[in-house]
């Protein structure tokens, strides 16, 4: 069970942290359909510095610097110039795909999967000291995406800044009425995603494996994407969404031990995001007003 | 003299070729209440966009108390004690009362939003102006009026000495209208300056001290209300004077049709709808147009429209008054075919509306952009629309038709190829009433004929109803303007919460009676939200 459980957290990571970036985005009215292109992002140069500097530190602190600058590209046109958020983000998503792909034969000399004993991975809890059964076998930033959800349910209550960003997303014509630059706000919130992607990454491939390969993101963006459509403006739904969607894949992959053949556990998760979005849209649709 | 609190010199703007504001002078002092009225396009909205720091002007400069401003933003003139009220309300519909008027200027403590002080100013500033508000509620569930109380409180929390009110009346029932006004007169007996832009002349007359008029972007006059008529001010507003009530010269008598059925309400009045029943040529005809206890529920099983009975006789106009949500928009939506009802009938010649849009139903939406036409489609495009025939349009007919339709019903436009969202408001609308009148239906269905439409257009748009009933069609007027009803009905029935409340010869129907049954405050009246069963 305690396996089990670690299995949950370990697939729920990732997705949490790309799920808080996109859900902080939903907040100040920008839909954030990048989250996928820039995890994959996040978990390439998340590899590529720690190969670089031997420091799984050094790697992650590197992914979240270069996913920001890569959230960028989505922020600029759809916040500046005012260009479709969702075309653009279909844009960097292919754009990562590719770009990730051609960097890796470029920089590693070959394409497919990249491994080496130099690459330094994400410690354990337990390496660092702080054992307990079902945390110690994870990274430090299994904790640190679930401290974020709370700590951003906390400030989009309590702070200022939170306050403002959720009147932004309501009504943007009232918030400039009133003097505030919506799109410092909304660009600010589309960086964050971009540094919450490469956080995401990064733990997708310093801390629940130790390599890159291509597309690895899998799909997990698309269900950060899903879980901010299903949890609207509250943090703490977007990580039930989350946890769901890891106990699905943790769930296939148990299930592919026990004789499932691979494509189904693989497509397990994916099932299950579906399955809860049908469910939702139509409890949706019964309590919303005409 | 004092120093005005606001004055406006030589204010000129230009948008591309368009000259919006042309040397505009306006002045405002403490404690006054000043309305600046204009047709639609007379520069009345660029010119408080100036104020309030919307635009920059090309020439010209605000004094604010003798001392010149720069207004880059509207931060800025809300730093100089500048508030302004929008016609569309600039709220945020998730957040609560207190959140929205402190939003922006938000009292802190130790780094974190302090809440309670948020509500506690605000309930504060509340008590201390009269305006009744809950601070803890959700803006989403207010009514309309409450929510124009919330603006007024926003610009007030931010301490403002100038207040824009930009039509505030557009959106209010007559008795809700009369609750601002006391408030503005309030307000500007505690020192503030109240700039009212309206375009409806019996408030600027009953609620201003001086007036300003505008047109094509210069002031044609400037007036003490004292002593002025609302000729004196249309006479500046369109250069001419209106033929007052166009409509009524060549009205039939009223007449009244007897509801079908026993389900109907009382009358609010006391005075029986039937009590009097003039011989008018229509009197005797069948009715063209007949509902009969017309249920329609919305996707919760509420009743947006419970059980609701009337006919009309051809050659007559039926108007119905309400404010807005009360089933009206449902009711209209049944009769053109757009929605299913629960239950009861529409029958139109005594045969049953059939489908979306029936072809024996001319309608006319209140939603312009949205339903009535088709904004990036060009204007012979939305001529055609609904009544194309054939596998081929073939160009040259198309463009032949378009063309005596704007003929006939004297739209001004650039070109009949031009998109119809070019046109102006009172353009457009003439043209969906061009496209639905050049249809032969027995039955023409009307939302808010007028909304958006300078006066000259209005004028046009009320002769060209009359003459639809005068050709004897059944005329269902749905208008939120009481003045408009009275011009062209024959008779008002008024909603509340889905239920008919009120069925009055237009004779009878006063603002008092009709703003009565507006808010349900006689007749049948039912809870919001429960259910018909």
């Amino acid at each position: 069970m305690t396996t089990f459980l670690a299995a949950v957290l370990t697939a729920t990571a990732p997705v949490v942290l790309a799920a808080l970036g996109g859900l902080l985005c939903s907040v100040s009215g920008v839909f954030n359909m990048a989250l996928e292109g820039q995890l994959l992002w996040g978990a390439f140069t998340a590899v590529l510095f720690s190969h670089l500097t031997g420091s799984a530190w050094l790697g992650v602190a590197g992914a979240v610097l270069c996913t920001t600058l890569y959230a960028l590209l989505l922020s600029v046109p759809a916040v500046t110039f005012r260009a479709d958020p969702v075309v653009v983000a279909v844009g960097t998503n292919l754009l990562a795909l590719g770009l990730t792909a051609f960097l890796m034969r470029q920089i590693f000399g070959s394409g497919g999967t990249f491994s080496s004993p130099e690459l330094a991975g994400l410690p354990t809890l337990a390496a660092l000291g702080l054992d307990a059964p079902v945390a110690g076998s994870q990274s430090p930033l299994v904790p640190v995406a679930f401290l974020l959800v709370a700590a951003a349910a906390w400030w989009l209550g309590h702070a200022r800044s939170g306050l403002r960003l959720r009147g932004i997303g309501q009504h943007a014509e009232a918030a400039e009425s009133i003097g505030l630059r919506v799109p410092l706000y909304r660009h600010a919130a589309v960086l964050g995603a971009g540094a919450l992607c490469g956080l995401g990454g990064a733990q997708l491939a310093l801390g629940n494996v130790t390599l890159f390969s291509e597309g690895m993101s899998a799909g997990r963006g698309w269900v950060a994407v899903v879980a901010v459509m299903l949890a609207g403006s509250r943090p703490w739904l977007g990580l039930a969404a989350c946890l769901l969607f890891g106990a699905a894949e943790a769930l296939g992959f148990r299930l592919q031990g026990l004789g499932l053949p691979q494509q189904a556990a693989d497509a397990a998760p994916y099932l299950i995001t579906l399955l809860a979005l049908v469910v939702v849209a139509a409890a949706r649709r019964k309590e919303a007003p005409v | 003299m004092s120093v005005p609190a606001v004055e406006l010199v030589g204010i000129t703007k230009r948008f591309g070729d368009v000259t919006a504001n042309d040397g505009v002078d306006l002045a405002v002092e403490r404690g006054e209440v000043h309305a600046v009225v204009g047709e639609n396009g007379a520069g009345k909205s660029t010119l408080m966009s100036i104020l309030y720091g919307l635009h920059p002007p090309d020439a010209g400069h605000v004094l604010r108390a003798g001392t010149r401003l720069r207004l880059r933003s509207p931060a800025d003139a809300i730093a100089h004690g500048l508030g302004m009220v929008h016609q569309r309300f600039r709220l945020f519909p998730g957040l609560s009362v207190a959140e929205n008027v402190v939003l922006g200027a938000e009292p802190m403590r130790r780094g974190v939003l302090d809440r309670a002080a948020a509500r506690r100013s605000v309930a504060d500033l509340a008590e201390r102006y009269g305006l009744d508000v809950d601070p803890g509620a959700r803006i989403g569930d207010l009514p309309v009026g409450t929510r124009q109380r919330v603006e007024i409180l926003k610009a007030l929390y931010r301490r403002a000495e100038v207040l824009i009110l930009d039509e505030p009346t557009a959106v209010l029932t007559p008795g809700e209208a009369a609750g601002l006004f006391r408030m503005v007169r309030e307000l500007a007996a505690e020192g503030v300056s109240v700039l009212l832009v309206t375009h409806k002349l019996d408030e600027v007359l009953a609620a201003g001290d001086r007036v300003t008029v505008l047109r094509g972007g210069r002031v044609t006059g400037r007036f003490p209300t004292a002593g002025t008529s609302a000729d004196d001010l249309v006479r500046a507003m369109i250069g001419r004077s209106l033929a007052t009530a166009p409509t009524t010269a060549k009205k039939p008598p009223a007449t009244t049709g007897a509801l079908p059925t026993a389900k109907k309400p009382p009358a609010t009045t006391g005075v029986p709808p039937t009590a009097k029943k003039p011989p008018a040529i229509a009197g005797g005809a069948p009715y063209r147009l007949e509902v009969r206890d017309l249920r329609v529920r919305d996707r919760d099983g509420v009743a947006a429209v419970g059980g609701v009975s009337f006919s009309v006789r051809p050659g007559e106009i039926v108007g119905i008054a309400g404010v807005a949500g009360s089933g009206q928009r449902e009711l209209v939506d049944v009769m053109t075919g757009l929605r299913r009802a629960h239950s009861g009938t529409v029958l139109l010649d005594g045969r049953p509306v059939g489908g979306a849009r029936d072809r024996r139903v001319a309608y006319v939406p209140g939603d312009r952009a949205g339903r009535a036409t088709a904004p990036d489609m060009s204007l012979a495009d939305n001529l055609l629309m609904g009544d194309q025939r054939g596998f081929l349009l073939g160009p040259g007919r198309v463009r032949g038709r378009a063309a005596a339709l704007v003929e006939r019903f004297s739209i001004r436009a650039a070109s009949v190829r031009a998109p119809i969202a070019q046109l102006s408001g009172g353009n457009a609308q003439k043209a969906v009433l061009a496209r639905e009148l050049s249809r032969d239906t027995p039955v023409l269905v009307v939302e808010e004929p007028t909304q958006g439409v300078d006066v000259g257009a209005q004028e046009q748009i009320h002769a060209l109803l009359a003459a639809a009933r005068d050709a004897g069609r059944a005329v269902l007027l749905q208008s939120s303007e009481l003045s408009e009803l009275r011009a062209l009905a024959d008779r008002v029935l008024v909603m509340f919460e889905g239920r008919l409340t009120a069925d009055l010869p237009v004779a009878e129907a006063t603002d008092e009676r009709l703003g009565a049954a507006m808010t349900g405050a006689t007749g049948v009246r039912r809870p919001a939200g429960e259910s018909t069963e």
